[in-house]
Formats: C-alpha cells, structure tokens, sequence
C-alpha cells in the first residue's frame, strides 16, 4: 500500500492557468500543505549543518534513555540525540526521495514519449511493457529491481526511480496522446516539424503541468518507498542514516525506548503527507482532479400537511389524480424560489391529458412532485393531492408505496439511461410484483415475461435475460412500458418518453402507450415540448409556462382554438404542410424566465406582443369558462393582432431551448407559416 | 412471424456467448504473456546484475575455483540462450533451483513459507473488504446529493490520513499502542489468532480507507443516476434501493482499485512480515536478497508476480460479472 508508488493517472491535462501554484497557497488545506512541505524543504537544508556534529556525539553516559527535556526523543545504543538525528537524517530522506523521482521522471519521460519520437512498432513494443509492469506493485519492482542495482543508497535510489517509472510513463503517454489528437499537432505534422521539435516545442510544454504536479505526488510516495527499503535493510547503509534505518533500529527496542521508533515513523508521514498533500491540492487548484461536487442545496422543511379540503362529492371513483394549488418551494441561498407555482388539474379514468411548455416550465417538476419523487429537500405543497382516492399528503408511506407502486407507473425520458445495467431486463419488472404484489420469483419472473410480451418485446422469454445493454433504445422504452403494467396501473406518466429516440421508433412507442390506455382505461399524463405529438394523442392539453398552468383546452382546439398567446405561440413555431416556404419560422423572443426571477405581472407578458399595462402588473388568474376551459391571460378573448404576433425575424436565434427539439430544428430550412394566418 | 422473431434471436445467442468467450480468450492471452513476460524478467534479474553474482554471494574470499564449481552448477557458463531455455523448462516443471543459503530446493523453501504470507494477505483483505464496504454504503447513502455536509467532511479527511500512512509505519504505531502501552496484544510470531490481529490491521486499515472512500464517491454519483429515480418510482424499500440497485454499480468502478489494493497488499506483506517477524515469504526475501541468495530470490519473485497476475485476472472476470457490459469493450 505505502509503496504503491505509480502516480495516478490523471488524463486531463491542465488549463494553462500560470497562478495556480501561487493561488492555492489561498486555499486552507493548500497553505497548510505549502507550509509544511516548506519547513520540510527548509529543514532538510539547515539541520546538517547545525546540527550534524551534535547527532554524532556519542555519550556513553546516557544509552538508549528514554525522551527527556534534554533528549527530546531519546537516546540511541551509543548516547547519542534522536530528536536531532530526525532532523539530521531530514537532509538524506528528502534528498534520495527528490533523486529518485527525478530519476523516475527522466526514465518515464523517455518511455512515455516515445510513441512521438520511435516508430510505431517500437511504441507498441513499449507502451505493452509499460503495461505490464504498472500491474505490479511499486515495493515488488522496487525490490526486483534493489536485487539488480544491489543494496545500498545508489541502489535503492535507483530500484525506486526504476519502479515509479512505469506508472509515470503511462500517465505521460495517456498526456502524450490527448496532445498529439490536438489540431495544432497535426497541423505542425503536415508543415513537416521534425520528431524532436514537435516533442519539444508543441507536446511537452504542454503536459509539463500535470507532470510536475504528479512529480511531486510522486515524490510524497518515494519518499514513503525509501523509508521501506532503508526500515528493509535495503537502503542506505553504513555512517550515514535515514528515516527508514532509524526507525529499523528503533523497532528493534520499542518494549525499552518507543519514542527511538515513533519519531523518526511520524517524520516520515509529516514528511509524506507534505508532499502529497500540497501535489493534490495543486492538482485541484487547476483543475487535473475533477471532484464533481453537486451544487449546495439549502435544506427545505419536510412537506407539511397541507390543509386538505375534501369535499366528498368530488371524490368521484373515475378521478384518478387530483391536484389542487401544488406548490414547490426550493429554499436556496438567496430565498425560496417556487419553481411550480399553485398547479391543479384532474385525471379522469381513461383519459390522456398533455402537458406542454419549454424547458424549465415546471412539467417534469410538477409529476415529479405529484409521483413523490421529488428529493425530499424540496418543500411540496398542495390544497389536495389524491390519488385513486387516497390521500397522498398523509398517511403512512408504506402504505404509499404499495399503492404507488403498483398502480401509478412512469416512463422517463432516456430509456438508455434509466435501465439499471447491472440487472437483468426481467428481474428489473419482475421485482415490483414481488414487492408489491405479492408474487414469489417463479411467478413474477412469468408475469415479466407475459408483461414483455404485452408491449411487443421479440421472444420475450430469451430477452427478460438479457442486460439493458442488449435492447434497442425503442425496445427499452417499450420495455419500461411493460414495468409500468406489472402491478395494475391507473396511471401511466410518461415524461418525454420520445425524444431520446429515433423519429421511426417514437410513433411505435406513442401508439403502444396509447393502445395500453384504450385496453384497461389507463389514464395517461404525457409531457412534451412537442404541440404536435400531444395534439395527436391528448385528450385534453395543459400549458404551462414558469411554473403555471396558463391555458387548458380540449386536444382538438388547440391549433384552431388556443386562447392564451403562449400557446398560440407554440403551435405556430411548428411548421406545417401549408407553411409557406419563403418565410423564416416564427419563433417566441425573448427566453422563459428563471424561477428565481419572475416578472411582476404576467410571467409571458416580456414576450408577448400583446401585452398591455395591466399584463406587466397584476399576474392574471387561471379562469375557468363554461366548457371547463381555462386560461390565465388578460388578453385572451382579444383578437390577434394578424402576422404581427410574434416576430418573424430569423436572426433571432430560437430562444427557448428546447430539451432535444429535433423537430423544429432539423425543420428550420423547411417552410414555415407566418402566425395567425391559419384557416 | 416466428420465422421473423426467431431469426435474430438465434444470431444474437450465438453473439452473447461470443462475446464470453472472446474474453475470456484475450483475458487467458495476456495472462501468459504476462507470464512469459515475469519468467523472462526474473531469469534476466540475475544477469543483470553488475559483475559475477556467485562471487558476489560467496564474498571476495572465497576461493576461484569453488566459485568456478559454483557457476557450473548454477550452469552460468552456458550461453544465455540455453541457460534462459533451460530456465524455462525447469521454472514449467516446477524446478525453482537450490537455495545457496538454505542448501534446498527453493520451491521446498518457498512452500514452507508461502502459507504464512497467503494467510495474512487474503484475512487482511477480508477484513478490509468488511470494513469498507458497509461503510462507503453507508456514508454514501448519508451524504448523497450533498447532505449532511460535516458527516463527509469528517469522513473524508479521516480515510484520507488514514489511508496516506504506510502499512509498516501503521504496523510499528500499533505495535507501540496495542503492544507496548496496553500489552494487549503480541507483537511478533505467527502463534494463535490473537498475534493475527496486529499484522492483519497495519494491512488492512489503509486499504479499507481508500475502498471506503472511493465507494461513497461511487455510492454518490449511482444513486443520482437516472435509472436508481426508475427505482425509486417503483417504490422499492431503501435496503433493496441501496443494495440491490446501487450497490452492483457503485462496485464496478471500486473492484478496479480494490484489485490494485489487493495486489499492493501482497507486497506489503514483506513490510508487515518484517514489522510482526512473522515468518513468510516477505521475511525470507529480504533476508535472502541480503545474503545475495539469488535462486531463492527469483523464486519469491516469481511467486510474488503470480500472486499479483492472479488478481488482476479475479479482478477482470470479477468486473464482468458485475458489468456485463465491459466483456464487450475491447481493452487497448
């Protein structure tokens, strides 16, 4: 372990940023490493000369004491200091520590540049030897290696230097090869730069960072290596001493006098630890290391109980899902931001219900929350949140589960990703009968096999054993499908189930969820960016737009019907057949604003060509009409403003990033309409 | 229609045990190239060491022609390409040479000791696999997506000092402790269970620091994953969620380094032998390399190397049955 020497291998190489040695002298564990490594420095310069002649004085008068005031450590079998023979032997230790890296730097080096310098057979021929020894531990090649150069300081520095080499080699050839893919390489290839030159000029400079900062890493464990070989009887020998042949010499009494082994032991770990730890922070400072540290999260207060108003008539058995003013509060640093504000909607049996909006309009958020699923420091609130009639803002969650587990299924976006790998496709479906429904593994294994089945999976049985890995993208979905149907859903969330997946493969998909609702009158929520898709498979669609429901309305209204100017906005940017081809698509100015920074007002109005005064100072309620449509717009039963709408600019790149709109975009250069100008 | 959905199922069974296969060929290949490989380096070992190495081991008095008796034996007088094929026939039958110092065969040596050295090696590891495993799960699950922030501090910091002391300087600081101030326990020998303890923990206390952290890391990253949120909406219990579902993956990426650790371990038992006197395999190299033994040498290097190229294989075949994946992607 301790000599477990080769340098991590740290691929990226460094952004050219020349103060970060400097700079992380600022960071706390940066200083404290930078001082230490410095006293170590300091101290391996001045003690021999101040105190060599006093660590050699033999006394006969005081053998192997134990630590007194005048002997801080202890004396050794010939009376002499211990506590000054630790700092002495500083020198040493350092010294043949920093010799053998620098013969392990030059040795890895050569190896690790080759591949730019010798043909391409003899780079093969060493990378594979490389290869090879960085398989064996550092103290098993130091050894080998002490047994060819012999025992003694020369040999050990060697051994060392000789062992460290292949871990750096690797470490320069994987720098090496991200430099020579780079263009300016190739470029400087072509203009006929000699072998050298390029090694010189364009390659070394730069990975010469990260090297040094693996150097000194490097030189933390070389150091570590050598107090081994000297605590072996391998290293140094003779007058002269190191930490290692200390602490060798003082193991041998540690029942008498244990201060003789444990001050020069914790010389070596202070020492080490210098090193090491100044090298990583280096490393951190510029960025070798990437320790992906999730943004801080304020802590939010557990989902309280909401007031639940339950009026009995409405709690009708064909209601699947009822949300009243649910609310999601983030409590960051600057305040709690409400990334979904006051959503409500119902779910009837049967029913597929759309919810459409840009990025960052709140959907995911909004059955994330409704699923439960939300992470648990994000506050939700809501008036009502019922599912088949159960009331799930109270109540014990065991009892949640079992319900929501076999009943409320969701498909999420990436089918490639959200498979477990590591899992068998069956056992993966299989284990929600076992959990939930009660089934042993032969019979839920069955189910999984006959749920397979179900969503058109090709020998279903031969395919419930296989990895994730082994399905298409479209079977996964489908297969994720089929998860959803292993217990008996009411609900089926489908959370941009498509848009991961091949255009062909969509339309499969869409019809199969569709078909699964229209066989056991599931209902299904499906989110999308996509008009168009909800359109053709919606019931009903939702629009929301930062964090609200702004316009409810019937599927088959939506292109012809849509009252709110958002919604309007997002059926015209999707060309048609009758768009006319000279015109640029329209697209929606301006960008979805950030929950953090809503508008007063209107959160559209910034957008919306139709805004008055009003829009921008009082925020307009969601209002239900006759029909049981609703809208939260002042403007919406004013005419349309013909053509003007929104802007047909082209120059405007299309402000709403869409997740993946391949549609819209790969559509950009065809035929677009000019809004409102629909029959 | 069956025709159709058979069809490429059959083409894809006989890929599937292909791809089982076709690894575990090249993984046999660059087995006994890396064998090859370690019998060539030790048997070059001895040639390369500056000046006549009979003479070196028998000292500058010994008389020229017990030396010149020596070298016949030793048939250093060959050429090298017959000395290095006879080399290598003896090493596949099992011949490792005559010890100088022990006057026996080096394999009767080496099978005294090897036992002693497997016994240390394979309880630390254990002992390091218990430890760190429960704990990086544990610590994972604590400080997922960035909670309990102090808890990880303190974690990390400590596994990181811990894991930076040297198993030897480890071993002399808990012989100090548990042997010297408390005299709980023994310091030296290989006699009962109690004088494992020591050994066992100046081995395996680093690693099991540096497995523990990686795999909170690892716990960290996989439970942010986009199929443990396919996990959770099936409303699986945490035991099952953490441990079913996390768990395999977060141990893909961990056996990579806890193989590195175990063969690591295998060297550091040499250290440790010699803190503990614990009388292996790492005892009798070094005491051989000092009195220029070199046959003896050279088959404790041979083992050594054995010993690591066998872990690296466990650790292959290990990350494929966890990631069924890998068997797939071609290694360089």
């Amino acid at each position: 372990m301790a000599m477990n020497t080769p340098a991590p291998a740290r691929t990226r190489p460094a952004p050219r940023r020349g103060g970060g040695w400097l700079a992380v002298l600022r960071t706390p564990v940066g200083a404290a490493a930078g001082l230490l490594l410095g006293a170590v420095l300091v101290l391996a310069v001045i003690a021999p000369p101040l105190w060599h002649d006093q660590a050699a004085t033999i006394n006969t008068g005081d053998l192997l004491k134990g630590a007194s005031s005048a002997h801080w450590a202890g004396t050794d079998n010939l009376g002499r200091d211990l506590f000054l023979r630790v700092l002495v032997a500083t020198r040493l230790s350092v010294g043949l520590a920093l010799l053998a890296m620098l013969v392990a730097v030059v040795a890895g080096l050569l190896l690790g540049t080759a591949a730019v310098v010798v043909g391409r057979r003899a780079a093969r021929l060493i990378a594979a030897v490389v290869d090879i020894a960085v398989a064996f531990p550092g103290l098993l090649l130091a050894l080998f290696f002490a047994v060819i150069f012999g025992v003694g300081t020369t040999g050990a520095v060697l051994a060392i230097g000789c062992a460290t080499a292949p871990g750096f080699a690797r470490l320069t050839q994987t720098l090496v090869a991200g430099v020579v893919a780079r263009d300016y390489v190739a470029a400087a290839r072509i203009a006929g730069v000699g072998r050298i030159r390029l090694l010189t000029r364009h390659v070394l400079p730069n990975i010469a960072e990260p090297l040094v900062v693996n150097a000194t890493i490097g030189a933390g464990s070389a150091l570590l290596s050598f107090a081994a070989l000297s605590f072996l009887g391998l290293g140094v020998q003779g007058a002269s001493y190191d930490w290692g042949r200390l602490l060798g010499e003082g193991l041998d009494g540690i029942y008498v006098h244990p201060a003789a082994a444990l001050a020069p032991g914790v010389a070596v770990i202070v020492a080490g630890l210098a090193f090491n730890l100044f090298g990583e922070a280096v490393a951190k400072r510029i960025g070798l290391t990437g320790t992906g540290q999730p943004p801080s999260r304020g802590r939010a207060a557990r989902p309280g109980a909401a007031p639940t108003a339950r009026t009995s008539a409405e709690a009708s058995t064909d209601v699947v899902l009822d949300v009243r003013d649910l609310t999601v509060t983030v409590t960051g640093p600057d305040g709690p931001v409400r990334p979904v504000r006051g959503v409500g909607f119902r779910l009837l049996r049967g029913e597929a219900v759309g919810i459409v909006g840009e990025s960052g309009s709140g959907k995911s958020m909004t059955v994330l929350a409704v699923a439960g699923l939300l992470d648990e420091r994000l506050q939700v609130d809501a008036d009502r949140l019922t599912f088949l009639g159960t009331d799930l803002l109270s109540g014990s969650p065991r009892d949640h589960a079992r319900l929501l587990g076999s009943s409320f299924a969701m498909v999420f976006q990436d089918p490639m990703t959200s498979f477990n790998p590591a899992l068998r496709v069956g056992s993966q479906l299989a284990e929600v009968s076992r959990r939930h429904g009660g089934l042993n593994r032969r019979d839920a294994a069955a189910r999984a096999v006959d749920r397979l089945r179900a969503v058109r999976i090709p020998a279903a049985e031969r395919r419930a054993y296989q990895y994730p890995h082994e399905f298409s993208g479209g079977m996964r979905q489908r297969a994720m499908i089929g998860m959803g149907m292993m217990g008996s859903p009411a609900l089926i969330v489908a959370d941009e189930p498509t848009t991961a997946l091949d255009v062909t493969v969509q339309r499969q998909v869409l019809r199969l969820i569709d078909s699964v609702r229209r066989s056991a009158a599931v209902a299904t929520l499906l989110i999308s960016h996509d008009v168009t898709v909800v359109g053709q498979v919606c019931d009903r669609v939702l629009v929301m737009y930062a964090g609200r429901i702004v316009e409810e309305l019937p599927a088959s209204e939506l292109a012809t019907k849509a009252r709110h100017p958002y919604t309007r906005a997002l059926v015209a940017a999707v060309p048609d057949m009758r768009s006319d081809p000279h015109r640029p698509l329209p697209v929606i100015p301006g960008r979805l604003p950030d929950p953090s920074e809503l508008p007063v007002g209107c959160a559209f109005a910034p957008r919306c060509s139709l805004a008055d005064d009003r829009c921008h100072r009082h925020e307009p309620p969601l209002e239900t009409d006759a029909d049981g449509r609703r809208v939260a717009c002042w403007q919406a039963d004013a005419e349309p403003r013909r053509g003007s709408d929104f802007d047909s600019r082209a120059d405007v790149t299309p402000p709403s990033a869409h997740k993946t709109d391949a549609r819209t975009h790969s559509a950009a250069d065809a035929p677009a309409a000019p809004t409102g100008e629909r029959p | 229609m069956t025709t159709l959905s058979q069809a490429p199922s059959r083409t894809l069974t006989r890929l599937t045990g292909n791809t089982w296969i076709r690894f575990a060929a090249r993984r046999a290949g660059r087995l006994v190239l890396s064998l090859w490989a370690l019998v060539t380096a030790a048997f070059l070992m001895i040639h390369l060491i500056p000046g006549d190495p009979v003479r070196a081991a028998l000292g500058p008095t010994a008389a020229a022609s017990l030396v010149a008796a020596r070298r016949a034996d030793l048939g250093l007088d060959d050429p090298l390409p017959v000395q290095y094929v006879h080399y290598l026939r003896d090493v596949l039958s099992g011949d490792l040479g005559t010890s100088m110092t022990f006057n026996l065969p080096t394999s009767q040596v080496i099978g005294d000791r090897l036992p002693a050295t497997l016994q240390l090696a394979l309880t630390a590891f254990a002992v390091a696999v218990v430890i760190a495993v429960p704990t990086g799960v544990l610590m994972g699950v604590l400080t997922r997506g960035g909670r309990a922030r102090r808890i990880e501090l303190g974690f990390t910091g400590t596994s990181v000092a811990l894991g930076t002391i040297p198993d030897f300087l480890l071993g002399v600081l808990l012989v100090y402790v548990f042997g010297v101030s408390l005299g709980w326990l023994p310091v030296a020998g290989h006699t009962g269970p109690a004088s494992y303890v020591l050994p066992v923990l100046s081995l395996a206390i680093g690693p099991a620091a540096v497995l523990a952290r990686l795999l909170r890391v690892q716990m960290v990253t996989v439970i942010e994953a986009d199929y443990m949120r396919t996990a959770r909406a099936k409303r699986l219990p945490a035991a099952v969620l953490y441990l079913r579902h996390a768990l395999p993956n977060a141990l893909t990426a961990t056996i990579t380094v806890g193989g590195l650790l175990l063969s690591a371990m295998i060297a550091g038992t040499v250290l440790v032998e010699n803190v503990f006197a614990w009388q292996g395999l790492g005892d009798t190299i070094v005491h051989s390399i000092l009195a220029k033994d070199y046959p003896l040498v050279q088959g404790i290097v041979l083992v050594y190397g054995v010993g690591v190229l066998l872990v690296n294989v466990m650790v292959d075949v290990a990350v494929a049955l966890l990631d069924p994946h890998s068997t797939t992607i071609r290694e360089y």
